[in-house]
């Protein structure tokens, strides 16, 4: 009797919130993955991945509970009906001539944001594989001020967002996606991470002491099956980390997660499905002797990314006999034999962008594009936002390559306005193969409004780098990928025909001086004003307006009678 | 039996009746306390600090909000309830050896940046609009709620500020400036509108007592670095990041803070920097604050001290009938002035700009004055003769 009771209770509590909520709560699901890859150059790379699926309508429904999927993204999703957003910090410039193209792209420095128009009540959501088609009815953007939700994307993110001008679409995008165009500066103050699993290696002293690092958050609709009959939400967070080896390892090229994050791994997240570590182990099955990676991997991996055959070791945070052995996992990778000082192998494609010329009043602006594959060549499209005071001369864009001229397949241009809009400048060019194109253009500065100018003119004003993309040749065919069993990595790049991948590069950011005024002018002027008045035309009013009296001397007066009773006193004579 | 039945029933009511009585005795010591409790005033804090200055070589600025900063954020004020302020970004910065800290002390032995800093206001967007427009609570509606103040009447606010500065201004950013009128006015409209309980206004910049002359609000303490025509010094340069690190005045109030936590019963007026630190002669203004600085405690507002005290027994409040009638006198004042007033009536200009800071008594007039009267003296008679002190006396 008294043991029944507590056991009805407790089945009745089971019952309960069973009985009471109306639906089951949509599932999500965490994965998170760390991938190092030693680049050519002799520095290292880290790439963490922490994906978040959520089965959720969320657009649809009014959402109250959230698990894994944060609240505050969560929100700003369904308030503002966005359909995918990429939001990406950056410090550092990847240098694809050394390191290869990177696994997430991201332009330096910058804040890239994309965000689709409005999804229409009637229209269904589009996924990404196939073409999308535009919504029927789009919403326009509140026009008291469209820049309300970047606002609350900066407090989230804890970060500056700057932007001058009008959101842009280009031309070649599906329609009603539109990027930022000038981000100058925005920095990044702090993050903050919860410390389980692989984000235990994520502190920031260890982070900012690196040559490149760059955080993203992508946030898009996946389909849940082939037909694409529901959505869910997936949530990508990014960082990748460059660091330089040659410090960290005191000369040698060896490395260790200790040595680098000054941490190591101790645990899985307990929320995460998949916590795996996949080290980049390509030059070692090809002799034996070269390296060695401790703890040995148990299994790896062998897949066709970005053009080439590559070999992972696996650690998976969620085998036990992993860990177990010791209580913390720190994986290294050790030299054996130094490797032969060989060029490192140079990327199909990559670009170098300058300002040249002399003086504040003009410039000339070029990209050179390099391609580098022996026999093939392949399109890209070039895409530059210029800001509205560098006046774009296009009837000066020249293309040259191997010395003769390029006329683009496909060319596009916005004009800027004044303050509202920047140059939008968007071309389709065919590199020819084995080349160098050079794509110039020249351009006036303009002069400021003096209110316009920042507090510290003089540092110079930003112009965001150009974007390129292109299906660069693979040298080995890939095949497609599948979605849920293969590594995140992976997925970044998907492939419809194996012969070529996509990879998008982003230039360097350039640092243009405008004709910047002596604020202390107004200042010296007045003074300089009125003491000329003061000197010149006193002198002359008091010359033309004094009356001078011929004075009579005054006999008396207290001081000579009190001087004359002195000298009376004295016995010399008055005066 | 019975006279033991008895006897035990006496000394049970003997009892209850002591216990009663101790029980009483110990409800109204609950009830006195429980009064002292609402009287106290403040119920909630608020931090804003304000770094103004811009560049590398302005690090000790940015050293000196962050570990005030570190300091309010330890004694117990969330980051929800502080509005910081920052004009430049040195933790990131290309020049700094150390990226992502910020160091106080030499040696590199404090970080004050940390793990969790959260910076509301950064680089362009610290200006004086900015600044008086978190004052004074007219933001535009967008908004985040980080970057308000939202304090109400029961507030205690600590406003932090430190840059360079001359007579009367403060510089922001190199490109303007806010007067000590501008602040005066602002501290005057969040009085109006009931935006704080106590105000506590410590600037650390040259001739910082220039700052707080001209405030006329009541319950405002103010502390200065350094008098009017005095700088205010940096403390002391590292090698190794090549500029100074912190302030004088900064560094002491640092180092005090560093030695409360959040039970101390220290008082204000224990926060006096030493001469042979500070070398300059740090100000303070107590003429606006009712209360009296040695029973201001500094957890009133460099902490958030939650005052909690657990009981089992029931408390009736009373109202105290004197409280209660000045209040009600005040707000009787108030709607007095409620009526419709004229535009120019409504600033009592004649009052803000003839008052006198303090009444001295009065002396005899010495010095440059005597000097000066007994100049004007002389000439008068040498011009018009000694023949006409006769009419006058």
């Amino acid at each position: 009797m008294a043991a029944a009771m507590p056991l009805a209770l407790l089945v009745l509590l089971l019952l309960g919130p069973g009985g009471w909520c109306l639906a089951e709560p949509p599932r999500d699901s965490l994965r998170e993955e760390l991938v190092i890859t030693p680049l050519p150059s002799g520095d290292v790379a880290a790439t963490f991945q922490f994906r978040t699926r959520w089965d959720s309508e969320l657009q649809r429904e009014g959402v109250s509970h959230y698990r894994l999927f944060p609240k505050a993204l969560g929100q700003l999703i369904s308030k503002y009906s966005l359909r995918e957003l990429h939001l990406s910090f950056t410090q550092g410039f990847w240098r694809t001539r050394y390191w290869g193209p990177p696994f997430l792209q991201a332009p330096s420095v910058w804040i890239n944001l994309g965000r689709s128009s409005v999804m229409s009540s009637q229209g269904s959501s589009a996924p990404l594989s196939t073409s999308s088609t535009p919504p029927t009815q789009s919403l326009p953007l509140p026009p008291s001020n469209p820049w309300v939700w970047p606002m609350t994307l900066t407090t989230t993110f804890c970060a500056m967002l700057c932007c001058r001008g009008r959101w842009s679409a280009p031309k070649t995008s599906p329609p009603g996606r539109s990027s930022c165009p000038v981000v100058p500066r925005a920095s990044l103050i702090s993050f903050h991470l919860l410390q389980a699993g692989l984000s235990v290696l994520l502190k920031a002293d260890r982070l900012f002491h690196t040559s490149y690092h760059s955080q993203a958050v992508h946030i898009r609709p996946v389909c849940r099956n082939a037909r694409c009959t529901s959505i869910s939400w997936e949530l990508r967070q990014t960082l990748s980390v460059v660091f330089d080896a040659f410090i960290t390892g005191q000369g040698k090229k060896d490395w260790s997660l200790f040595r680098m994050f000054s941490r190591t791994l101790t645990e899985p997240c307990p929320l995460a499905s998949e916590s795996r570590v996949y080290v980049d182990i390509t030059t070692y099955n090809q002799d034996n002797e070269t390296l060695e990676v401790h703890p040995p991997p148990t299994t790896t991996y062998q897949d066709v990314i970005l053009g080439t055959r590559k070999t992972y070791a696996i650690y998976d945070l969620l085998d036990t006999a992993m860990i177990n052995n010791s209580r913390n996992l720190n994986i290294q990778l050790k030299w054996k034999r130094p490797p032969e000082n060989e060029a490192p192998p140079v990327p199909f494609l990559h670009a170098q962008r300058y300002v040249s010329g002399y003086g504040l009043q003009k410039g000339e602006l070029s990209t050179l594009l390099y391609n580098t594959h022996p026999y093939r060549a392949f399109p890209v499209l070039l895409l530059d936002t210029v800001p509205w005071y560098l006046r774009l001369y296009v009837h000066t864009l020249t293309i040259t390559s191997k010395g003769k001229e390029n006329k683009p397949s496909y060319i596009h241009y916005q004009p800027a306005q004044d303050r509202l809009q920047p140059h939008l400048l968007e071309m389709l060019i065919q590199l020819p193969a084995n080349s160098v194109t050079k794509v110039s253009i020249q351009f006036e500065r303009a002069l400021l409004k003096w209110t316009e100018y920042t507090p510290d003119p003089n540092h110079g004003f930003y112009v965001s780098p150009s974007v390129l993309s292109a299906l660069v040749p693979s040298m080995v065919a890939a095949k497609p990928v599948d979605w849920e069993e293969s590594p995140l990595f992976n997925s970044l790049f998907p492939v419809s025909d194996g012969s070529n991948y996509f990879v998008r590069l982003y230039t360097e950011p350039l640092l243009v001086n405008l004709p910047t005024p002596d604020f202390s002018m107004p200042y010296n002027v007045i003074c300089l004003t009125c003491t000329v008045v003061a000197v010149c035309y006193g002198s002359f009013y008091n010359l033309l307006t004094r009356t001078f009296h011929i004075e009579e001397p005054r006999t008396g007066g207290l001081a000579k009678r009190l001087a004359n009773l002195i000298r009376r006193a004295r016995g010399v004579p008055p005066l | 039996m019975a006279v033991t039945d008895s006897l035990s029933r006496a000394a049970t009511v003997l009892a209850t009746v002591l216990l009663l009585s101790f029980g009483s005795v110990a409800a109204s010591h609950i009830e006195d306390q429980a009064e002292q409790f609402f009287r106290s005033g403040h119920t909630n804090n608020w931090a804003v600090l304000v770094c103004t200055s811009r560049f590398w070589f302005n690090y000790r600025h940015v050293a000196n909000t962050l570990s005030v900063y570190r300091s309010v954020k330890r004694l117990g004020i969330p980051d929800s309830h502080i509005v910081l302020m920052l004009a430049d970004d040195m933790a990131c910065n290309p020049r700094n050896p150390k990226p992502a800290t910020v160091f106080s002390h030499k040696n590199m032995e404090l970080n004050v940046y940390g793990d969790d800093v959260e910076v509301d206001y950064r680089s362009y967007e610290v200006t004086v609009e900015n600044f008086l427009r978190v004052l004074t609570g007219r933001i535009p509606p967008s908004t985040p709620r980080s970057k308000r103040l939202l304090s109400d009447d029961r507030s205690n606010i600590l406003i932090y500020m430190t840059g360079h500065g001359g007579n009367g201004f403060l510089k922001f950013q190199d490109s303007e400036e806010i007067t000590n009128i501008e602040l005066a006015d602002a501290f005057e409209q969040m009085w109006q509108k009931r935006r704080y309980n106590e105000l506590l206004f410590i600037i650390d910049t040259c001739q910082g007592a220039s700052m707080y002359e001209r405030f006329y609000s009541p319950n405002i303490m103010a502390l200065a670095s350094s008098q009017v025509g005095e700088d205010s010094l940096s403390h002391q340069p590292d090698p190794a990041i090549g500029v100074h690190l912190m302030d004088r005045y900064t560094f002491y109030v640092l180092e005090f803070l560093e030695e409360i936590n959040p039970a101390s019963q220290t008082n204000m007026n224990d926060l006096v920097c030493p001469k042979s630190l500070c070398v300059s002669t740090p100000g303070h203004r107590t003429d606006l604050f009712q209360r009296d600085p040695k029973n201001v405690l500094i957890t009133d507002f460099f902490g958030s001290v939650r005052k909690v005290e657990i009981t089992t027994e029931t408390i009736k409040l009373q109202q105290d009938s004197e409280i209660m009638e000045s209040s009600y006198k005040e707000d009787q004042m108030d709607e007095k002035l409620m009526e419709p007033l004229k535009y120019a009536e409504q600033l009592p200009v004649a009052q803000i700009i003839h008052q006198k800071p303090k009444l001295k008594d009065w002396h005899p007039p010495g010095g440059f004055i005597l000097g000066l009267w007994a100049l004007i003296i002389m000439v008068f008679f040498k011009t018009y003769g000694i023949k006409h002190m006769k009419f006058i006396f």
